[in-house]
């Protein structure tokens, strides 16, 4: 048995079902929340209104440390400014006081949507766990589908739920295409 | 650059240090041969003469010894330092202390001469090298101020393109050769037969006792003078009024009113410095209780000037036409002579209203006339001013200051005549470029092949040297012993602060002490000349003062009384009015390359001249409705045939010239124009007849149906002006009592809710203030600038493109309403809201405690974005490279200013180098800075001391004084820049009597 | 069990459309097919206006900025010129993924990544004038805070300060925004690409997405944050970019109009370019059920109303210089709209940005591509000329009449002015060969929707 040789070379990660669209792939997300799984890792082309939330990924604290990046980065870049023309230079430049804040206010705003930039993109790779050269699913059969046209739902045997026989035979249950195991 | 260890003290005349083993300090030619690094060492400094070498084959020796001269003006013997000076005693200005402080100028007075005039200046030296001229402020003939060309003079100095070298028959050969050919040819005539002597105007006593010496110990030797811008006319006018040659002073403070019959006092008259000082003095308005009088000046004249511009009213005449006017003048006062008016060119009521103004203010009133204008106009002057009680107040006769007032063009004839026919054996020839500027029927040039022994005693390489069999290089005035007279006879003496730099030039004073077998040093000659004629017993001391002050005391002419020839009317003959059909063309000498001499000098190619602003080029002058009537607009190319010859010139429309005549100016068409460059030569002697050589009648013009580029630096020149806020605000003296702040913006100027940062500033505050009623408009301050500040020459195509650099402009406007001309010179205002600053990224300009708006090369990089904000458009930028890295003019920069880079701005300082140091002195002395004690380079050129710079926190001084004046205006005040440089309006003092009344003038104040 | 496991649930090679899957394909075709014929020529051509464009530059950077023709005091010419320009070009991409992302406008999706790309690029393009306009450009850095021994510090109140700054992260934040929403599309092409190096090539670009729910919640919310700041900063750049002009004091520049008609300006310019991309885009791929004529209309309007707010623009010119009642200010209208030698740029610039685009009212004309293909290449010759008529003419037009000094080209102007295209249409073409200038993923999105 070559899959038996395989599974016994390489550790299970999980059993991962394929689905023909979204709509299925959400119901069955909820199923096997009911089922009492816990470890559930579900993969889609595109965004699956509400998969999220059946998942329990759905809390959104960004605008949060956008909003702190905004204030840091304004602050900062006020600082900035009056150090360098207040302390350290005042120089009379055109008659205008040293303390121009009229003029600043603009590096202020600049630097604090910079600050936000950096933040979303920094928030959304972290929290991501991006960039990730190897990822177990990717071992799944047929998973290249998973950016283009399929829609995939994965239970990891790290699941205190996890039993191989009875996983695979509930996802079975449900009305996917196929049911793989995935090395790890 | 010299290291100051190096530097050498011109009073002791110590030679440098010289160690053989530095590659800097060096004594002769073998001394360098001998290095064994000697190509390197070449091919490092001097990549052109190398190839030369290497091409040429020479050894180092040979080589050296050729290249010599022309190695020493790229800067090869002056990598130490510059050439030590003379041995003799050379007394520094009274200025600055007797020994050389590395970094600290010292300032020698010595004497410029230009036509045979001298004019007192002061030369600045740093570390032995001169770097600039200033007007000698004890010098009659200055008073301080200076004009463009004695600006600008010292560049020739320096000049890579003057001739280096000894010359035979265009071969190079040397000193000791040029004596004995020339001992040959003295022998050959004994007595001095067929030994001719030609130089130009000669007013050098010692130099005429020279000349007296030689014609002693050669009986026949013949002396002739000859310069294109001749005095003949003035000559032979004082001949027809008095029967003996006589010298004009005019007083212009005790004149209140002038009448200028194209006699151009203000810039070409011989002392128009002192001139224009005095006039400038009677015009300015100081408001300090009592009623302010100043001056009135009509002019009548026909090619533009200065003195034209500056008039309350200008009568554009035909230059044949001055005569007529002075004739009925004359008449008009009662003076008997001929003339016949059917129809004048001014309406009758000018002429009345002139002859009143003038006779009800007689003894204070004043008739000048100029160098173009006919004999009979200058004896019908004479009358007038006597007629009008003039004479003794306003005018003074002395003796003549030329040692020998001939008419020199007939004086040019006949050695010509004699040339051709083969009676000259040896023609030496001073200075001057006769080939070039002979008459057109004077065929000066082809007579010189038959001449078998001809010298030229030349600055540059130029026409008359290529055709002489020997060429000898001519002395720089600052490399040279010598003395002159002023206009008014005063003597001064010229005093080399450096030794010369080429050892193949000479003076005139050196070859006619070889041709006397005099083998004193030109030293030794002009003090044993001045000893001879001085009667006290201690000379010593008459020497030193001389040299200090730059004046010999007690020189100047007595005044005389010539009585006028009984038959005045006679004398003068009868009036023959010109013959009408055809144009009339009026030749001018240019105002700054002069007859030609100047051509090869950048500074005064690139300066723009003063009516159109023209530079590199000259340009024929045509009025609109004449321009329009021969189809021809600026930019045209015209041909110009008078008397047979033709000449094409490009047109320059300008509504200054008189209809029916057109100006053309001498000069051009040599070596340094860019008309030359270009394939072209616009050269006004080859239309110049011996018969009319100012200005004659019946020239056709037409057009070449070709167009040629003029590069001018101001491209509105007849702008109608803005009516709220003209850039020049003008109203009459009467006017102006009635509405005294009708000058500038009255607004408030600063509109800001921020608080005034140059509240807290204590200290000085530097300020500057413009008098547009003394500008006449001349330029010198553009060019004191340009050597003060070490401003390059851009070049014809730059300037084309709006690239000049000069920090300070003169603009020029237009009024078509009273056909004025004004004159606005703009340097940067150093506002106190200074818009440049704000808007430069990298605060590459900034202001100073002391209100100066600074610019720091270093830091800049050039995003321009300061000189777009500026409204004055004052700053200048460095589009490309322009320094001009020839080694020799290194010498020539101010150390204290720093050159500036490719892709950097730059603009006006107001001199703060001159600032700084003046601060040092202070400081050391521990007391503020004295009001007058720094003046920056324009205002010390400045012949008519328009221009004021101070300190505005104190108010008592002088610019304070006239910043509170009514009449200070800051231009473009309702920007709210508050400029620091403001300027007082122009006041002009009409007569009612007159169209041009003051009404129609303050229509528009 | 098994059985299940071996059975390969196949996917058909070629997918008909509509169904899933078959927009990808369509979308992805242009890079996995072979090398078109009409790519290399055009490649090749831009890569030769290209390579002149370098030429200048280098000219321009040894022997100085003194090649154009530039002068006193028009110290500004086609190098400012061309860097507004080219940063207005690019305002198009920003505001439609930005703008109309919150506005939920779903048709947007189809122009925003080629849209935003072409501003990635046309920030490029002016990003370059800057540098190549300075005197100076080894110490461009100067513009820039960074800690340095003296302590020396741009001028915080100079408008060109802010521009660099501006610039700077408008660029930044753009590039971010590209590259998040292009993580899903690299993913795709990763996994479709047969050939072992660029399926690398896409997977290193793809930094390991696999379509997990939770990396598609954290995307969304970044892509709404990222519009949130980046539709201000949009705004703020063009505005910066006006103030340049605005807080000078040069007459025909010191007007508070300048920074929203700037941005007005920009996005029109935009627009127009966004149409002119897409218009070749449908002709190239034969994309015409991806880009809808109805998505062209869309824009279309974009450029017909933004017109018409430059047009208002140039209106309160005139009303300010009336209003002002500041001589020289008013003098500078005149001589602009009548005198020589400006009049020709300034009615050439109304013909273009106002006359032309009244055609747009027309739904025949909006739906006419050739037709509106024309009136864009006009709005951006006529945006261009806009620009140069601000700088060259104001400048020249100086306070002072003595100063007054025409701007006229050299050769070098004009490479200067055409060069950029070499560079723009470059980098364009290796970007619809290698990216997806469709979003696949959101193209995907709204199919399934729509059945």
């Amino acid at each position: 048995m070559v899959d038996a040789a395989q599974t016994k070379s390489r550790p299970l990660f999980g059993v991962m079902a394929e689905f023909e669209d979204g709509e299925s792939l959400l119901e069955a997300a909820e199923k096997t929340r009911e089922a009492g799984y816990t470890r559930i890792q579900a993969y889609s082309p595109y965004r699956v209104e509400g998969l999220a939330k059946v998942l329990g990924q759905d809390g959104n604290i960004l605008p949060w440390f956008v909003l702190a990046a905004l204030i840091v980065g304004g602050v900062l870049a006020y600082y900035m400014q009056y150090v360098t023309d207040v302390v350290v230079y005042p120089i009379n430049i055109g008659g205008r006081p040293d303390e121009a804040w009229q003029a600043f206010s603009i590096i202020v705003f600049e630097a604090a949507i910079l600050f936000a930039g950096l933040t979303i993109l920094g928030f959304m790779f972290l929290r991501s766990n991006l960039p990730l050269p190897y990822h177990p699913a990717f071992n799944a059969p047929n998973f290249e589908q998973a950016s283009q046209t399929r829609f995939f739902i994965c239970i990891e045997v790290t699941d205190p739920q996890f039993d191989l026989d009875e996983t695979t035979s509930f996802l079975q249950s449900l009305d996917s295409l196929s049911v793989n195991e995935v090395e790890s | 650059m010299p290291s100051m260890s190096e530097t050498e003290n011109p009073n002791n005349g110590a030679h440098p240090p010289s160690d053989e083993s530095s590659s800097k300090t060096w004594r002769n030619i073998d001394e360098i041969a001998a290095r064994e690094d000697f190509e390197d060492f070449l091919k490092e400094n001097y990549p052109r003469e190398h190839v030369i070498m290497r091409r040429s084959g020479l050894d180092r020796r040979s080589f050296l010894k050729i290249m010599g001269a022309s190695l020493t003006l790229s800067g090869f013997a002056l990598q130490g330092c510059a050439p030590s000076p003379t041995d003799e005693r050379i007394i520094p200005y009274v200025r600055v202390p007797e020994e050389v402080i590395p970094g600290r100028p010292l300032y020698f007075a010595s004497t410029m001469v230009l036509g045979g005039y001298g004019t007192g200046v002061v030369i600045e030296t740093h570390e032995g090298r001169p770097h600039r001229l200033e007007g000698n402020a004890d010098h009659p003939a200055s008073l301080g101020g200076s004009n463009a060309i004695i600006q600008a003079n010292v560049l020739e100095l320096y000049n890579p393109d003057r001739a280096v070298e000894v010359r035979n028959a265009g071969n190079l050969s040397s000193f000791d050769e040029f004596v004995s050919a020339m001992q040959g040819a003295m022998a050959v005539s004994g007595d001095g037969t067929g030994v001719h002597l030609l130089t130009e105007t000669i007013t050098s006593p010692t130099v005429a006792s020279q000349i007296e010496a030689l014609q002693e110990a050669m009986p026949n030797a013949t002396w002739h003078q000859y310069e294109p811008v001749s005095r003949d006319n003035i000559v032979a006018g004082a001949e027809l009024a008095f029967g003996e040659v006589v010298n004009s002073v005019y007083d212009f403070s005790q004149a209140s009113v002038i009448l200028s019959l194209d006699g151009d006092f203000l810039s070409s008259m011989d002392g128009s410095l002192h001139y224009a000082r005095d006039y400038a003095a009677n015009r300015k308005v100081f408001l300090d209780g009592e009623e302010p009088e100043i001056s009135r000046l009509y002019a009548v004249e026909s090619a533009p000037s200065l003195t034209g511009a500056a008039a309350d009213h200008r009568i554009k005449v035909k230059a044949s036409e001055v005569e007529l006017f002075a004739r009925a003048l004359a008449a008009e006062l009662g003076i008997e002579t001929d003339f016949s008016m059917d129809e004048a060119p001014w309406d009758s009521q000018t002429l009345t209203a002139i002859a009143e103004d003038l006779t009800a203010n007689a003894g204070e009133s004043l008739v000048v006339t100029g160098a173009w204008q006919s004999p009979a106009v200058h004896a019908l002057v004479h009358a007038i001013n006597a007629e009008l009680g003039n004479v003794g107040t306003t005018v003074t006769y002395t003796e003549p200051v030329e040692v020998n007032p001939v008419n020199q063009t007939e004086d040019l004839r006949t050695l010509t005549d004699a040339m051709s026919a083969g009676e000259v054996g040896a023609l030496f020839i001073f200075g001057g470029n006769p080939a070039f500027t002979a008459p057109n029927d004077i065929e000066f040039a082809s007579a010189l092949a038959n001449v078998p022994f001809s010298v030229h005693l030349s600055y540059y390489n130029d026409e008359t040297s290529e055709l002489c069999t020997w060429q000898i290089p001519q002395k720089h005035f600052i490399e040279t012993w010598g003395d002159a007279r002023a206009f008014d006879g005063t003597a001064s003496l010229m005093q080399p602060p450096i030794g010369p730099l080429l050892d193949t030039t000479r003076s005139e004073i050196d070859m006619l002490a070889l041709m006397t077998g005099d083998d004193r040093s030109s030293f030794d000659i002009v003090q044993a000349y001045w000893e001879a004629n001085y009667d006290g017993d201690d000379f010593d001391g008459f020497w030193r003062r001389a040299l200090h002050n730059g004046v010999i005391e007690e020189t100047a002419f007595e005044p005389m009384e010539p009585t006028l020839v009984a038959d005045l009317a006679g004398a003068v003959g009868s009036y023959e009015a010109p013959q009408a059909e055809g144009l009339e063309v009026i030749f001018q000498p240019d105002p700054y390359i002069y007859d030609g001499r100047f051509a090869q000098n950048s500074w005064l190619q690139e300066l723009p001249k003063p009516f159109n602003k023209l530079t590199w080029d000259t340009a024929m002058l045509v009025n609109p409705v004449t321009a329009r009537e021969l189809r021809l607009d600026t930019g045209n190319l015209a041909e110009l045939s008078y008397g047979g010859e033709i000449v094409q010139m490009p047109v320059w429309v300008l509504p200054e010239q008189p209809e029916g005549s057109v100006t053309v100016y001498l000069g051009y068409g040599k070596e340094g124009g860019a008309d030359v460059d270009a394939g072209f030569a616009f050269n006004a002697y080859a239309i110049r007849p011996s018969g009319n050589m100012w200005f004659g009648q019946g020239v056709e013009v037409s057009s070449a149906r070709r167009s040629y580029t003029l590069a001018n630096t101001q491209i509105e020149l007849n702008f109608e002006s803005y009516e709220e806020h003209p850039p020049v605000e003008t109203a009459s003296l009467s006017f102006f009592l009635e509405n005294l702040d009708f000058a500038g913006y009255d607004g408030d100027t600063d509109k800001t809710l921020l608080p005034d940062y140059n509240a807290d500033y204590a200290g000085y505050q530097w300020g500057m203030t413009i008098d547009l009623s003394a500008c006449i408009g001349c330029n010198a301050c553009m060019v004191a600038c340009q050597s003060e500040n070490n401003s390059p020459s851009v070049g014809k195509t730059e300037v084309e493109r709006g690239r000049e650099m000069h920090w300070i402009r003169v603009d020029r406007y237009y009024d078509a309403d009273d056909d004025s001309t004004k004159f606005q010179p703009v340097p940067c205002m150093h506002c106190e809201q200074a818009p440049c600053e704000q808007v430069c990224p990298v605060q590459a300009t900034v202001h100073s405690e002391e209100g100066l708006n600074q610019m720091v090369y270093n830091r800049c990089v050039g995003t321009r974005y300061c000189s777009g904000n500026c409204p004055y458009s004052v700053r200048r930028f460095n589009f490309l490279d322009y320094v001009d890295d020839t080694p020799i003019l290194d010498e020539l920069r101010n150390p204290n200013v720093s050159v500036r880079s490719r892709g950097v701005m730059e603009k006006c300082t107001y001199c703060v180098q001159r600032i700084n140091s003046a601060r040092i002195d202070a400081n050391v002395e521990n007391r503020r800075i004295n009001d007058g004690e720094v003046m920056p380079a324009c205002a010390t050129a400045c012949p008519t001391q328009a221009i004021v710079f101070g300190d505005i926190a104190e108010s008592t001084t002088q610019v304070s004084q006239l910043k509170a004046q009514p009449h200070n205006y800051g231009l473009l005040a309702e920007t709210g820049v508050r400029p620091r440089t403001t300027y007082l309006a122009r006041l002009t003092n009409p007569n009612e009597n007159l169209h041009a009344s003051a009404e129609a003038e303050s229509e528009e104040a | 069990m098994a059985t299940l496991r071996d059975q390969n649930v196949g996917i058909p090679a070629e997918r008909e459309a509509g169904t899933p899957g078959f927009l990808v394909d369509v979308i992805s075709a242009p890079i996995f097919r072979n090398t078109p014929a009409w790519w290399w020529i055009g490649f090749t051509a831009s890569a030769g206006l290209l390579g002149v464009f370098l030429f200048a530059v280098v000219n321009i950077l040894i022997r100085g900025v003194g090649l154009w023709g530039i002068q006193i005091p028009a110290i500004w010419g086609v190098g400012i010129v061309n860097f507004i320009f080219w940063i207005g070009i690019g305002h198009a991409g920003t505001f439609i993924s930005a703008v109309l992302l919150l506005m939920r406008q779903h048709w947007r999706s189809t122009f925003s990544r080629f849209a935003e790309g072409a501003t990635l690029i046309a920030l490029v393009c002016a990003g370059l004038f800057p540098l190549l306009h300075l005197g100076r450009p080894q110490y461009a850095y100067w513009l820039f805070p960074y800690p340095n021994i003296l302590e020396l510090n741009p001028n915080w109140r100079s408008a060109l300060a802010w521009d660099a700054v501006a610039v700077s992260v408008y660029g930044l934040v753009s590039l971010f925004f590209w590259y998040i929403d292009l993580l899903p599309d690299l993913a795709a092409m990763r996994d479709k690409a047969e050939n072992r190096w660029v399926k690398t090539f896409y997977a290193i670009l793809s930094t390991g997405w696999r379509g997990d729910s939770s990396h598609w919640e954290r995307l969304h919310n970044a892509a709404y944050m990222f519009a949130a700041i980046a539709t201000p900063l949009v705004i703020s750049v063009h505005s910066i970019v006006g103030l340049d002009f605005a807080i000078a004091l040069t007459p025909g520049w010191h007007h508070t109009i300048f920074p929203p008609y700037f941005v007005a300006g920009a996005v029109f310019s935009g627009f127009a370019a966004v149409i002119i991309i897409a218009a070749g885009l449908r002709r190239a791929f034969s994309w015409q059920e991806v880009i809808t004529i109805d998505h062209m209309e869309n824009a279309a309007k974009f450029v017909l109303i933004t017109g018409l707010m430059v047009a208002y623009g140039y209106g309160i010119e005139w009303f300010a210089a009336w209003y002002l009642d500041h001589e020289m200010e008013w003098i500078l209208t005149i001589q602009r709209a009548f005198g020589q030698p400006y009049a020709f740029f300034y009615w050439a610039m109304i013909f273009f940005n106002v006359g032309a685009i009244q055609a747009l009212w027309f739904k025949r004309v909006r739906r006419n591509i050739p037709l509106l293909v024309t009136i864009c290449v006009g709005v951006l010759i006529g945006m261009w000329l806009e620009r140069y008529v601000i700088v060259t003419v104001s400048l020249g037009y100086a306070y002072l009449p003595a100063a007054h000094e025409y701007f006229s080209p050299t050769i070098w102007d004009w490479l200067t002015i055409f060069g950029p295209f070499g560079l723009f249409l470059t980098l364009l073409f290796l970007f619809i060969r290698i990216l997806p200038s469709i979003p696949m993923y959101e193209a995907e999105l709204l199919a399934s929707e729509e059945h």
